[in-house]
């Protein structure tokens, strides 16, 4: 165990574990030490225990630690009682090690330590054994434990100083350490690979390992030594998603604990390493050589990151420095930002690019200690103050039990903020002193004026404009370049006119690249990453404000240098060239006297050569490259200009990844920048495949000559100036989306970061030119990419070809176009063969979709079925009634469908005892009946989306399964969007919205940032809803194994791996093709990780996307499905023909449609349905039978029943290999193959379980009841069991108001009150953390400040992040400020609170928002409806607001309303809250709403308003939706006419 | 593409037809230019289908949806170019084809097709007008010369494919006119004969060399041809007809309809009688006019009566009346069985289904009355299914002349066929697979009915260009064998 994850097998690679966390410290501002501060520390840590998770085996944790300030008085004494005579403190250092069991690697390691100890002038005093005890730990960790021991080492006299002896230190333990694993092969001591030293410093000391959070005291029993002492703590619990977590990577690390993930680490590392020959430091001089690399590959993020951090700090920067260049806030387009600030991350953006993603970073040198989150905010921490100097902060408030009257204050991190406290000075150190202080420390606006050029600014080259190509010349090179009819009509020209990414719908059916029989440009090979679970993606739109597409173009200066400040830098505010752009890059050298030269590079090679020229042409152009820096080029341009009919341009993916990865390996990438001028990008993730692999910028210069030959012949309506205007503005818009889905919000950080998997490339070709790229099949080298590049050239240039370009076929299908499953021919036979029960046409159908020798369609088509033992008659194989049992279809919304062919699914779906998902958006509460007839239209799997629309306790207590919905194949990683037209008043029912108010999906699940997140999510539906099956549904990327095994940690009952061919209502066309892998190769890594970690049998495994036949049931089998989910196919059974319309509402069979006319086309049964499961069902009894399998588990992960088609005859799939795919792993044979028990909740010993007896004669309809508790951080999901029960008695009624009073005192664990159903009214006082009423469903939630606190409540935060997100109904009063993201999300509920901070009330829809105090920016972006008041006597709403959707507005006097509509003092049902119409009667809202809210909190600042009543009043604005009120005064219009046509309305 | 909701708001329009009364007097085409407007308005009712099964419905899978859109943007010369890119005679098959694409058509699921065949005709006709049909010729020849025996739609369209792709095809007619059944067999009124000279013209200028009046295997040996050609392409029509075995068949007035046609069709030309109808003159002025069968033929046989001044027409089929409408959620997108009425058939015709001929009766020699029962499907002795009278339903029907129109049984043998000694397929055609075209022998291919038996003109025109394909692909690997 100590040796951590396996070794990378099958498709499992240990490279894609991530972990989340929470984290804590406690520090003593004056520096106080003493034994308490570790003890508190440790307690801090107990508590956040359920942050953290166990595996298979309750007793192995994910590891946890605790660093601390040396504790001189331990090591005195130790020294003492060991005849050493140590230094003062300061003067010597410890290092804690982790030692190899095996003695003989032992023995080698420390005699490697101790000789660079020597080597660097230090002097071993001695080593330490360090006391453990191991009672409790689990035998298998026990057995596994390193030896623990500490080397302390003395200054050496050379040592000018401590930092001096710091950086000694590390120097050390980079030799000592770096070479560690080749040692251990080459000295066959597998061992000493085992060796690691947590911390070496002569301040700090780390205790960690692979503990469980409440195993850190009593196993160290230093901890619990009264002679230890520290004036900090740092502690750590770590959730990892495996099971083979390991003593390394608990944290903290040496400087810092972490709570988050960075996305772009590939790329940050290759930089880091890129650094080579530029990195020079006067203070570490020749020491510097010896620490490379500096990052070692195949570490942790965090380790990473530590490591880039003491690297930095080595070099001198102070610590907030260096943590300030490494994770910056947004400032690129933050307007309100100091200027001298703004001048100083601007600076160091051209140091090094931001590590980028979600994180919440505890640091310390055990002088200074600190946080700081990422620019988004998106991990929580919160603080407290003591007034006895203590300062404690962790990832929840309450993990430390302090009396109210001894807290000063109550706050939490800010995004992008910084928390420090400095132990010398003894004083708290506020963000804006920090940064004001640092950037005060140099002139850095001067040397940015001096040194930084901004592109645009630069004049125009003066070299002439190139020659038009001579008429008929584009349509040759355009083929060259591989362009279809497709580009021009579905790309170039939609981006032109609209300036967005196009859009399109129902999913991808065509052949991956490798599999394709035509030439793919290589760009089809890379298949993006994005974000799920782990961390989550951003919304570029509305929360732009923390995007960037600004890169630099060039050198980048020094890291470690002084003189970075003369540096000449070039900017660019987006990285798309156009033609004029790229001219002045070029004759740079003219303009800015010599700071840059350039040099342009011929990425083309000669016709007519094969792979051995092309590679030929790469080996030159690396060489070129390499010159070329050296002889002082600091921008090179690879350019394909030259092709023609004598010259192949080489994929510019390829040039870029080859010269990228070439000047990185050899030390020279950061004196150059790389800029690509190519006539093959042209779409969205061509631009992000070049931007990944280490483009700077781009110039598609034939995208532009296409363009303009458009805009010539009048294709698109406007000027070239404007087309391209538009084309890149789309283009930037699509790459800050593809950014986004992977949580990256800055180009910088994206460029080079490697985003994506090669699918269909061969290891040896990415090794060579994408470094790094995980390749899961293999595939095609260089000789059939040159082939393809060769065959568009033939192709371009051949004697006889058509004039026209070829007709593309891969979005609509197309004869002579690319293949698709889905023909005239295969949809014909299954609708016929469904409608007239005539089986032969079924097998018609399935022969089409299974053929493998004439067209290969899916990675599936290459393996044949290989029996287990000779055939068994078909009688005894299980019947299909049996095995339909097993089927669900696909995620679908009403809204996306219509109410007919959701139904009609829902109805067959339950006649045979499938399941059928009601997708996002909730479902019409008549549907939770059975009908007359037996039949029901209830979907068993209720979907939780990110929307939550819909999302009632009643939609929730009313599932067999709840399925959390991470990601959908068609667009992982993305949001949606419902426009305001498409939402008609049946669809606004049932999502608790307004008819004709648009809705927006966000990206991410604002409750899931990370895994320990997620636990959280399943805990709350596991209470809502006991007896459901919490489903999470990913999508298939290298890695979602891991992710799966982590959900599977987080108590998911079942997991949806789900291709990327899955269908869509509407995506860009961008993730449509380009996201996400086949689900073959996410099934089969789930299935291998899940058995590698002990998992699988917990969790129910279902697959999904792109599901048709028998046969694909049967593969999906093998590979380690126990359920399966089609879509498009029983859509297409019910009468969907594939016309990919879904996004414009005019389905002409009236299945993706709302209008009403066009839903009277929809013929579809529910027996044509269930035909089609049927005939499924038989073909895979009939192959079970052939195989000898009489039973679907006997096949369930049985990758040996699949065989490699042995002879592939394809030109391009011959490579491909999927020996990773049916890899049989070495495991237990008593480890369940299939999900065969279930997980464990520990839901016996939730709090509501006394509530809900409490409660008992209330529940009954009975009378009120009052029930009194008190209530900790570790008590979360406070009343949600409850209202679970009232949703499952009374609907979504609930109870009379306050039948159910709860009274709480202390601090509520997360999620407290999720899903509070109407007629329980929680009271707490104290504070709660995050997700404070999240989907509130008509319940109240009151919480106050105690009364013995003599805190500000304007002052102090009182609820965390994300609360009251999608909140249905009911009222929430807060007496205090609110985290980020206030009621976002919010559908109807009632709030107030006394300040908020960022992107209040984003995406809200409905309900009324009240805050007496200052909220944070980006407020109310997304909102479409709902209104929201602000205090705002500064008037600084306007900047903080996200002006975009909505409008800011005074409040009129009060009695300046009539007629009706005015607000009630008490809300009529759940259905009407009692605010009375949005519209009017605002000041007597208002006045209502702090009335309610005095006499809920308490609040002194809501008597204080009160007092001066109708003054106060004129400080409010209210915040409104143009779209709201267009929307509300519709309706009013509508129900004017009802009144004076009563008929109309009894028509309806 | 298009408009998104076209077909909403736009309802289906074909193309005016001249009055019965009207066009019954004169032999030209009846149908009226909508003007490009509606047509535009016609196309946007294409919905750019994500699968568009007009696309495989159409035997030529002209990319409906792709030049619906370019008319619907009035952009005709790119709508143009589109169509020509798969069918090489538009102008042809929009006017005879019975559009396989409107059956297909999405929008026929639930509505009414859009009105493919139409548009298709108009962009034809208006490329002709605006003189955007230009020859194509080849930028090199490659001094492959190739025979090609028929001058029908397949001959043609492999003709003029190989001449494009710089081959020298040779186009051999029996005739005196080029053309084939598309000259002689379709009546003008569905198709005038200038447009098949106009396009003769266009194929002279790509380098077709045409030699009418030329019997292969009769006024020249394949032998010779084959010494004289690296290719022979058999394309010579399916055009034995079905003949009608009962007592009276040898009686005056029953004619093949092809004789009767093909008289109607030189009269029209320009023809002397002596020339039209070497053969003595067969007419259906002011008698009573028998057509047995139920098919395309008939119907022109139908037409070509009524504008000679037939006093009735009546036609009898075999098979029983099929449904007025099908169930379209087990037929659609194929083409379905359901009660057609052609243009001929509109103008007046009694129309018998379920009808068996079993006598012709005549007086004098010449024909007086035809013999009838009902018919149904009953087992024969070896089992299959037959057609057979049901006894007692006999019954009579005046006629002084019966065209016999019951379909073709395949290509005839004397010529090209025999004379080659290619290997035939049980029905009677050449054999040479779909797709591939070679015959037994390698360097003969064969396309159109003569290989797949008699249909319609659009799979004639799909059979010749992929011919033509395959002969280029096996030139090229030839010749790279002989270098």
């Amino acid at each position: 165990m100590t040796g951590g994850p396996p070794p990378a097998q099958g498709l499992y690679d240990p490279r894609n574990e991530k972990d989340a966390c929470g984290l804590g410290f406690i520090a003593n501002i004056k520096g106080v030490r003493s034994n308490e501060i570790i003890r508190d520390g440790l307690q801090i840590l107990a508590n956040l225990d359920h942050r953290g998770a166990v595996g298979a085996d309750p007793l192995i944790g994910d590891g946890a630690g605790c660093l601390i300030q040396i504790p001189d008085e331990l090591f005195r004494h130790w020294a003492e009682g060991n005849g050493v005579s140590l230094p003062p403190p300061g003067d010597y250092a410890v290092a804690m090690c982790f030692l190899p069991r095996d003695a003989e690697s032992r023995e080698a390691a420390i005699a490697r330590l101790e000789r660079y100890v020597e080597v660097e002038g230090q002097i071993l005093l001695g080593w330490r054994d360090v006391p453990v005890d191991p009672t409790g730990m689990s035998p298998t960790i026990a057995a596994a434990m390193p030896v623990i021991r500490q080397a302390i080492v003395a200054r050496g006299e050379r040592v000018r100083d401590q930092d001096a002896f710091e950086r000694k230190l590390l120097t050390i333990r980079k030799q000592t350490q770096n070479p560690l694993n080749e040692l251990a092969e080459k000295s066959h001591l597998p061992g000493l690979a085992e060796f690691y030293i947590p911390s070496f410093s002569s301040r700090t000391l780390i205790y960690k390992g692979l503990l469980l959070a409440t195993q850190v005291g009593g196993f160290y029993r230093d901890l619990a030594n009264p002679l230890t002492k520290s004036a900090l703590a740092l502690v750590h619990q770590r959730f990892s998603t495996n099971t083979f977590p390991s003593w390394k990577l608990a944290h903290p690390f040496r400087f810092i604990a972490h709570n988050g993930e960075i996305n772009t680490v590939r790329g940050n590392v290759n930089w880091m390493n890129a650094r080579r020959r530029t990195l020079e430091s006067p203070l570490l001089g020749a020491d510097l050589d010896k620490m490379w690399p500096l990052i070692p590959h195949g570490q942790s993020d965090t380790a990473s990151l530590d490591n880039a951090l003491e690297l930095l700090v080595a070099g001198g920067y102070s610590l907030p420095h260096a943590v300030m260049l490494l994770i910056p806030e947004a400032w690129a387009g933050n307007t309100e930002m100091d200027p001298e600030r703004r001048a100083f991350y601007e600076y160091h953006a051209a140091l090094m690019e931001p590590w980028d993603g979600p994180a919440a970073i505890a640091f310390t040198d055990g002088r200074q200690i600190g946080a700081t989150l990422d620019r988004n905010g998106l991990r929580p921490a919160r603080f407290t103050v003591t007034d006895d100097d203590r300062v404690i902060l962790a990832s929840e408030s309450g993990v430390l039990p302090i009396p109210e009257e001894r807290i000063l204050r109550k706050w939490r991190l800010q995004p992008g903020r910084m928390l420090l406290i400095d132990l010398e000075e003894g004083r708290i150190v506020e963000d804006e002193e920090i940064k004001a202080r640092l950037a005060g420390a140099q002139p850095y606006g001067d040397w940015l004026n001096e040194t930084q050029f901004k592109l645009e600014e630069l004049p125009p080259a003066i070299t002439g404009r190139r020659p038009d190509r001579a008429e008929g010349e584009l349509g040759h090179i355009q083929k060259a370049f591989g362009y279809s009819e497709e580009d021009l009509k579905l790309f170039l020209a939609p981006m032109a006119r609209m300036g967005d990414d196009p859009v399109g719908s129902m999913g991808t059916d065509t052949p991956i690249a490798v599999l394709s029989q035509r030439p793919k440009l290589l760009y089809d090979y890379f298949k993006q990453n994005f974000a799920q679970v782990t961390n989550p993606p951003i919304d570029p739109i509305r929360e732009a404000m923390v995007m960037s597409l600004v890169s630099m173009i060039g050198p980048r200066p020094n890291l470690l240098g002084h003189h970075a400040g003369t540096h000449k830098r070039l900017e660019v505010s987006q990285p798309i060239l156009t033609d004029e752009d790229l001219e002045k890059i070029r004759s740079i050298q003219d303009v800015l006297d010599g700071a840059f030269r350039t040099r342009t590079l011929d990425a083309t090679w000669p016709v007519g050569g094969h792979g051995q020229a092309l590679e030929a042409a790469l080996q030159r152009l690396c060489w070129e490259a390499t010159e070329a820096v050296l002889a002082d080029s600091n921008v090179l341009i690879l350019s394909d200009r030259a092709a023609g009919p004598d010259r192949v341009p080489i994929p510019a993916a390829l040039a870029t990844g080859a010269v990228h990865h070439h000047l990185i390996r050899q030390g020279l990438r950061m004196q150059t920048g790389l800029v690509v001028e190519t006539g093959e990008a042209r779409e969205v993730h061509h631009f992000c495949v070049l931007a990944g692999f280490g483009a700077e910028a781009i110039n598609p210069y034939l995208a532009f000559e296409t363009l303009d030959a458009l805009a010539r012949k009048g294709e698109v309506p406007a000027s070239p100036e404007e087309v391209r205007r538009n084309y890149i503005k789309a283009a930037g818009k699509g790459l800050m989306k593809v950014m986004s889905k992977m949580g990256i919000s800055t180009y910088q950080s994206y460029c080079g970061a490697q985003i994506f998997d090669a699918l269909g490339l061969s290891s040896c070709l990415v090794k060579k030119y994408f470094t790094g790229t995980a390749t899961p099949i293999e595939g095609v080298g260089l000789e059939e990419i040159a082939e393809e590049a060769a065959r568009r050239h033939r192709e371009a240039y051949a004697r006889s070809g058509p004039e026209t370009l070829p007709l593309g076929g891969a979005y609509a299908w197309r004869i002579g176009g690319e293949e698709h499953a889905w023909t005239p021919d295969t949809v014909a036979d299954l609708q016929h063969a469904v409608r007239g029960e005539i089986p032969e046409k079924y097998k018609n159908f399935a022969d089409a979709i299974n053929e493998r020798s004439r067209r290969l369609l899916t990675i599936r088509g290459l393996v044949e079925l290989r029996p287990l033992g000779p055939p068994v008659p078909l009688d005894q194989v299980e019947p299909a009634t049996e095995i339909v049992k097993r089927f669900a279809t696909g995620a679908m919304s009403f809204g996306s469908i219509s109410r007919e062919a959701h139904t009609t699914l829902a109805v067959a779906m339950n006649r045979i005892g499938g399941r059928s998902n009601t997708g996002e958006g909730g479902e019409e509460r008549d549907r939770f009946k059975p009908l007359a007839n037996g039949d029901s239209m209830r979907s068993k799997i209720k979907q939780v989306a990110s929307g939550r629309f819909g999302v009632t306790a009643e939609y929730l207590v009313n599932a067999d399964d709840l399925q959390i919905k991470i990601a959908q194949g068609a667009k992982p990683g993305e949001g949606g969007q419902l426009p305001g037209h498409k939402v008609d008043r049946h669809i606004a029912a049932v999502r608790h919205s307004t008819p004709g108010v648009g809705l927006i999906s966000p990206p991410p699940h604002h409750d899931i940032y990370s895994i320990e997140d997620l636990a959280q999510l399943i805990h709350d539906l596991k209470n809502i809803n006991e007896a459901a099956r919490i489903s999470v549904k990913l999508v298939s990327e290298v890695g979602v194994g891991t992710v799966a095994a982590g959900v599977a940690k987080a108590m998911a009952d079942h997991v949806t791996i789900s291709g990327f061919e899955g269908g869509t209502g509407a995506s860009p066309l961008t993730s449509l093709t380009h996201a996400g892998l086949p689900w073959e190769i996410g099934l089969a890594e789930t299935q291998q990780t899940l058995v590698l970690n002990g998992l699988r049998s917990r969790i129910c495994v279902q697959a999904d996307g792109g599901l048709r036949t028998g046969r694909d049931v049967a593969v999906a089998a093998a590979l380690g499905a126990d359920e399966f989910g089609f879509a498009t196919a029983p859509l297409i059974a019910a009468g969907c023909i594939m016309m990919r319309k879904c996004h414009l509402n005019t389905c002409p069979v009236g299945v993706a449609t709302q209008d009403p006319l066009l839903r009277k086309r929809f013929t579809g049964q529910p027996e044509h349905v269930i035909n089609y499961f049927f005939f499924v069902a038989e073909e895979l009894r009939a192959i079970m039978a052939s195989l000898g399998v009489k039973r679907l588990e006997q096949m369930i992960g049985r990758p040996e029943l699949l065989d490699v088609k042995p002879a592939v005859e394809h030109w391009k799939a011959k490579g491909v290999d999927l020996g990773r795919l049916l890899h049989v792993g070495k495991t237990d044979a008593k480890v369940a193959r299939w999900n065969s028990e279930r997980q464990s909740h520990g839901l016996h010993k939730v709090f509501d379980r006394d509530l809900i007896e409490a409660a008992g004669p209330a529940l009954a309809g009975g009378a009120p009841v009052l029930i009194e508790r008190d209530v900790r951080n570790v008590h979360r999901t406070v009343g949600t069991m409850l209202s679970g029960e009232v949703a499952r008695r009374h609907g979504h009624e609930g109870l009379k108001p306050d039948s159910i009073t709860i009274r709480l005192r202390g601090t509520a664990g997360q999620s407290f009150g999720a899903f509070l159903a109407h007629g329980v009214t929680l009271e707490l006082t104290g504070d709660a953390n995050d997700y404070v009423g999240k989907g509130l469903s008509g319940g109240r939630i009151a919480v106050r400040q105690p009364p013995e606190a003599r805190r500000d409540a304007g002052a102090n935060i009182i609820v965390g992040n994300t609360v009251l997100y999608g909140a249905i109904a009911g009222e929430a009063y807060f007496g205090g400020v609110a985290g980020e993201r206030f009621a976002v999300r919010n559908s109807g509920a009632v709030a107030v609170a006394e300040g908020a901070g960022d992107h209040a009330c984003e995406y809200m829809t409905g309900g009324v928002v009240l805050l007496l105090g200052p909220v944070g920016r980006n407020f109310a972006a997304g909102m479409s409806g709902g209104i929201a008041y602000v205090w705002d006597s500064g008037e600084k709403l306007a900047a903080q607001c996200a002006r975009a959707g909505v409008e800011i507005e005074r409040i009129p006097p009060p009695g300046s309303s009539c007629g009706d509509g005015a607000p009630r003092p008490q809300a009529a049902s759940v259905h009407d809250n009692g605010m009375g119409h949005p519209l009017r009667y605002d000041a007597e809202r208002l006045r209502l709403l702090i009335e309610r809210h005095l006499d809920a909190t308490g609040s002194a600042r809501a008597a204080e308003l009160l007092r001066d009543w109708p003054n106060t009043c004129a400080h409010f604005v209210k915040i409104v939706p143009p779209e709201y009120r267009r929307a509300l005064l519709a309706m009013d219009e509508l129900a004017m006419e009802e009144e004076a046509d009563p008929i109309t309305v009894a028509a309806e | 593409m298009g408009k998104p909701t076209g077909f909403l708001e736009i309802e289906r329009r074909d193309r005016d037809a001249a009055p019965v009364r009207e066009r019954v007097k004169s032999w030209g085409e009846f149908l009226r230019d909508p003007g490009d407007e509606q047509v535009g308005g016609q196309a946007a009712r294409c919905m750019d289908c994500g699968i568009p099964f007009c696309h495989s419905g159409c035997p030529v899978n002209n990319l409906i949806p792709d030049w619906n859109d370019l008319v619907y943007r009035q952009d005709w010369e790119a709508a143009l170019e589109r169509l020509h890119q798969t069918n090489n005679f538009p102008e042809f098959t929009g006017r005879i084809c019975p559009a396989p694409c409107e059956a297909a058509c999405t929008l026929n699921l639930a509505d009414v097709p859009v009105t493919i065949k139409s548009i298709e005709r108009e962009i034809a006709d208006k490329g002709w007008r605006e003189g955007w049909v230009r020859p194509q010729s080849a930028r090199r020849g490659t001094g492959r010369r190739i025979a090609i025996v028929g001058s029908g739609p397949a001959g043609l369209a492999c003709a003029q494919q190989l001449a494009r792709a710089g081959h020298a095809p040779t186009v051999f007619e029996k005739s005196d006119r080029i053309g084939g059944l598309l000259r002689y067999g379709i009546p003008d009124f569905k198709l005038e004969k200038d447009s098949i000279d106009r396009r003769v013209h266009q194929m002279e200028i790509e380098g077709v060399i045409f030699r009418t009046g030329i019997h292969v295997g009769v006024d020249v040996t394949v032998e010779r041809l084959m010494d004289d050609y690296d290719i022979l392409v058999l394309a010579g029509g399916a055009e034995l007809p079905r003949d009608l075995p009962v007592p009276g068949r040898d009686l005056d007035g029953v004619h093949f309809a092809m004789d009767f046609l093909v008289q109607q069709n030189r009269r029209n030309a320009g023809d002397a009688e002596e020339k039209a109808a070497p053969e003595g003159i067969i007419s259906a002025a002011g008698k009573h006019v028998i057509v047995i069968g139920g098919g395309d033929t008939g119907s022109d046989c139908i037409g070509t009566s009524h504008r000679q001044d037939a006093l009735s027409v009546t036609q009898l089929e075999i098979m029983p009346q099929p449904p007025l409408r099908e169930n379209k959620a087990l037929t659609w997108p194929n083409w379905p069985l359901k009660l057609r009425t052609s243009s001929s058939q509109e103008e007046g015709a009694e129309r018998e289904f379920s009808v068996v001929t079993t006598e012709l009766v005549g007086a004098g020699g010449a024909v007086t009355a035809i013999r009838c029962a009902r018919a149904e499907m009953a087992a024969a002795a070896d089992g299959r299914l037959v057609v057979q009278p049901v006894p007692g339903t006999d019954f009579e029907i005046k006629a002084d002349l019966v065209l016999l129109a019951m379909g073709f049984t395949g290509p005839r043998r004397e010529g090209a066929v025999d004379d080659s000694g290619v290997a035939l397929t049980p029905q009677g055609n050449v054999g040479a697979a779909f797709g591939d075209y070679q015959t037994s022998n390698p360097r003969i291919f064969a396309c159109g009915d003569m290989r797949r038996g008699q249909s319609l003109v659009v799979w004639a025109i799909r059979e010749g260009r992929d011919c033509a394909a395959r002969v280029d692909a096996y030139l090229a690997v030839e010749g790279k064998l002989r270098a």
